[in-house]
């Protein structure tokens, strides 16, 4: 057998076949999960009440100022700045006399100083209050008004996407999504996978089996075993992440009820007939059903078998980028971790920058950093994998989804061949401390 | 026989050592050859071109009659380097079973071969086992089967007995005979004189990247012997000078003579039967090789080596 496909193997087997691995796998998305339900959970109820006391000069909010879940207007007539704390209100909120059309300045007063959302709150509810009060001014009754609110529909914006001839339904929400949940997932994995490689060299090193190892195999082939090894680990974990999903939405498919699923069906048959954008008879369905078919219907807009097989690629090919770099550290450090930190920096940084300019191009991937960046190797997995999201060829043309793949696999290349290098002579240098110059020449030096 | 392994005019410059140069000697097929110099003598560095890690500045090395191919001819090869090591989480018997593979035995073959020699070895037991699990002496035995296992062709030991207790190191070093009898050439590293008296056939000395002695151990001996005997007798006669010798060292009963020029060993026997002596006992002494190793390092700085500048 190929030596290299030996080392692979063990590289792989070595972590698969482990009880961490297996619970991390399975444990990780759980806990994940766990985590946002638990935040969603803890914010829908831990809620403070704030009860405040209104100082109306003006004498028109009374009955006007709606109360919300957490707060609650009262409007006691012996209140000041100076007692409301000890009348157990939580906050006091002195209105000023309006005085023609001018922006007035209201002042809001507690010990505990509130939030940035609960304030924005306050105001909506005030600016509410003052819009009802001047339609009532207009002659607008109370009935008339509060008939209008009930009754008031909404804006739903359908985004219809145009290639060539055909249209196509198209969500900027889901879009943004996929774009930042895979290159948040390339991001994590690029450190968990690429400290890993490092770790695996350091350990080669400080534990003397590299010259061992080096008398059986050329250094170039264990440093790839190592991290192809290690990236199928990667793939490995992915794939068990997405037979999780897959089967989470299988089994969710027997909770949902019978009639709900035919009424979603029928929905489909209306929308097949009468071409995107259509379905009017939507209407009919119950809410459930309308919801789930929203769900389908949005999910089906994207270019999935495009998204994942990029999504792998673009996973693969910056994994490859930056595995070989962490390995040459990992094979220059000595014993010392310390050394490890200061020469994983200057690899760490573009790591972090990219995910800046992703998390930017992810809402507006069309602008001229983000192109660029989504075709220079250092930050293209990222933030290509951001814009692919928004659609190929529409918002990413062929053009530049080539380079950008073309660059990406050519500076693979060239970084393993020059950490194959650096790795070849740091592997087996002990007890000195090597500075970049000489990491720097042993790169380039010849034979 | 045949030269296994010829090196010609081999060098090896750093940057700031020569730390082998213009070093050739050859090996003999089925010797115990033993490569002897101080720390830092360039011992390591020439190994590890012979293991074809490094590949020498200029030189030829010829190995089982051809140029080496250090990418074909690795597996001919068993190295056991001085700074050993094993992958400490790992499995011993996965562990031996890696190596094995590497070194080009297909599964099967490997594991007759790992089964035949940790029971030679008594370490059934070890199999399951991890190498985080085992002492320094087990882990050093361990390394020694993973380095013969593919019965290489050449056997190149650095410090192989050290941290081995006297037990361990004799099973050792009857494997190596045995390897030797089946052969394998061994070449083996070290600067522990009285191993190396004890079981190389042929030495060579290195001294700060050069070659400073070549040849058998008998050769060696015999090319600094000093003419040294040692004579026992019943007493000590009254006159004990005499023009055949020098009397170097008087303790008890037993004297140490030195031959003059021009006499034999015989003469000094004639002169004692002559003087009515009972003798007890008669031998020439041979310089062992650490007073010769001494006496031909010594001086030349090699104790602490000092860094040069190199101009390539």
């Amino acid at each position: 057998m190929n030596k290299i496909l030996i080392i692979i193997q063990r590289e792989y087997l070595s972590r698969v076949m482990n009880k961490r691995f297996l619970l991390t796998t399975i444990l990780t998305p759980l806990i994940m999960v766990g985590f946002i339900a638990g935040a969603a959970f803890l914010a829908a109820t831990d809620k403070e009440m704030h009860k405040i006391a209104v100082v109306d000069q003006n004498g028109f909010f009374k009955g006007n100022l709606r109360d919300a879940s957490d707060i609650k207007f009262e409007f006691p007539t012996d209140v000041d700045t100076a007692n409301y704390s000890k009348k157990g209100y939580t906050d006091i909120i002195i209105i000023p006399k309006f005085e023609g059309t001018a922006k007035a300045e209201y002042i809001i007063r507690s010990k505990k100083r509130i939030g940035l959302s609960l304030e924005s709150k306050i105001e909506d509810r005030i600016n509410d209050a003052i819009e009802d009060q001047m339609l009532q001014q207009a002659g607008i009754d109370r009935a008339q008004l509060d008939s209008i609110k009930s009754s008031s529909q909404f804006a739903e914006m359908k985004s219809l996407e145009e290639t060539g001839d055909s249209v196509k339904e198209s969500s900027a929400a889901l879009s943004y999504g996929i774009g930042f949940g895979s290159g948040m997932l390339i991001y994590i994995t690029m450190f968990i996978y690429g400290a890993m490689v490092m770790r695996g060299v350091m350990e080669e090193k400080t534990n003397r089996i590299a010259e061992v190892m080096i008398s059986s195999a050329k250094p170039f082939q264990l440093m790839m075993g190592k991290i192809i090894g290690i990236g199928a680990v990667g793939l490995t974990q992915f794939f068990v992440w997405i037979l999780l999903i897959f089967g989470i939405i299988a089994a969710s498919q027997f909770f949902i009820p019978q009639d709900v699923l035919q009424q979603v069906a029928e929905l489909q048959k209306a929308n097949a007939q009468m071409g995107p954008g259509g379905a009017a008879s939507i209407a009919q369905a119950g809410e459930t059903a309308q919801n789930l078919y929203k769900f389908q219907n949005t999910m089906s807009t994207a270019n999935w078998p495009l998204i994942i097989g990029c999504f792998i690629f673009y996973f693969l090919g910056g994994y490859l980028f930056y595995a070989s770099l962490f390995a040459a550290v990992g094979s220059v450090v000595n014993e010392d971790p310390q050394d490890a930190q200061s020469l994983m920096l200057p690899i760490t940084m573009p790591i972090i920058f990219s995910f800046i300019i992703m998390s930017r191009a992810v809402e507006d991937p069309s602008t001229s950093m983000a192109t660029w960046a989504s075709i220079i190797p250092f930050s293209s997995p990222m933030v290509m994998m951001a814009r692919i999201a928004y659609g190929v060829p529409g918002t990413v043309p062929y053009w530049q989804l080539a380079a950008s793949m073309l660059t990406l696999v050519g500076s693979f290349l060239l970084t393993t061949w020059l950490s194959g290098k650096v790795y070849r002579t740091g592997i087996l240098m002990y007890g000195k401390k090597v500075g970049w110059k000489e990491i720097g020449k042993w790169a380039f030096r010849k034979n | 026989m045949s030269a296994i392994l010829e090196l010609t005019n081999l060098r090896k410059h750093y940057a700031t050592q020569k730390a082998v140069d213009d070093i050739s000697f050859s090996i003999e097929q089925g010797s115990i050859f033993g490569l002897l110099g101080p720390n830092g003598a360039g011992k390591t560095t020439l190994l590890r071109m012979i293991t074809g890690i490094f590949y020498p500045d200029s030189g030829h090395i010829q190995f089982d009659g051809k140029t080496f191919d250090p990418l074909n001819d690795i597996i001919k090869i068993g190295y056991m380097p001085e700074e050993r090591g094993l992958y400490k989480k790992m499995k011993i018997g996965e562990q031996a079973m890696y190596l094995a593979q590497l070194k080009g035995l297909s599964k099967a073959e490997a594991m007759q071969k790992i089964k035949f020699w940790f029971k030679k070895l008594e370490m059934e037991t070890w199999w399951n086992k991890k190498v985080e699990d085992l002492s320094k002496g087990m882990s050093q035995k361990l390394q020694f089967v993973t380095t013969v296992l593919h019965e290489p062709k050449l056997i190149i030991l650095d410090e192989p007995f050290s941290g081995l207790d006297p037990l361990n190191a004799n099973l050792i070093k009857e494997e190596i005979y045995g390897l030797a009898k089946r052969g394998s050439t061994v070449i083996f590293s070290t600067h522990r004189m009285e191993q190396v008296e004890e079981i190389c056939d042929h030495i060579v000395l290195v001294n700060l990247g050069k070659k400073i002695l070549d040849g058998t151990v008998h050769n060696i001996k015999q090319q600094f012997k000093e003419n040294k005997f040692s004579i026992k007798l019943n007493e000590l006669p009254g006159t004990l000078s005499a023009p055949a010798f020098n009397i170097v060292n008087v303790n008890d009963n037993e004297l140490v003579l030195q031959i003059n020029e021009g006499f034999k060993s015989n003469d000094i026997l004639t002169h004692f039967l002559n003087n009515q002596c009972t003798i007890e006992s008669f031998h020439e002494i041979l310089p062992t090789l650490n007073e010769i190793f001494i006496s031909q390092v010594e001086g030349t700085h090699a104790t602490a080596r000092a860094f040069q500048k190199i101009d390539n």
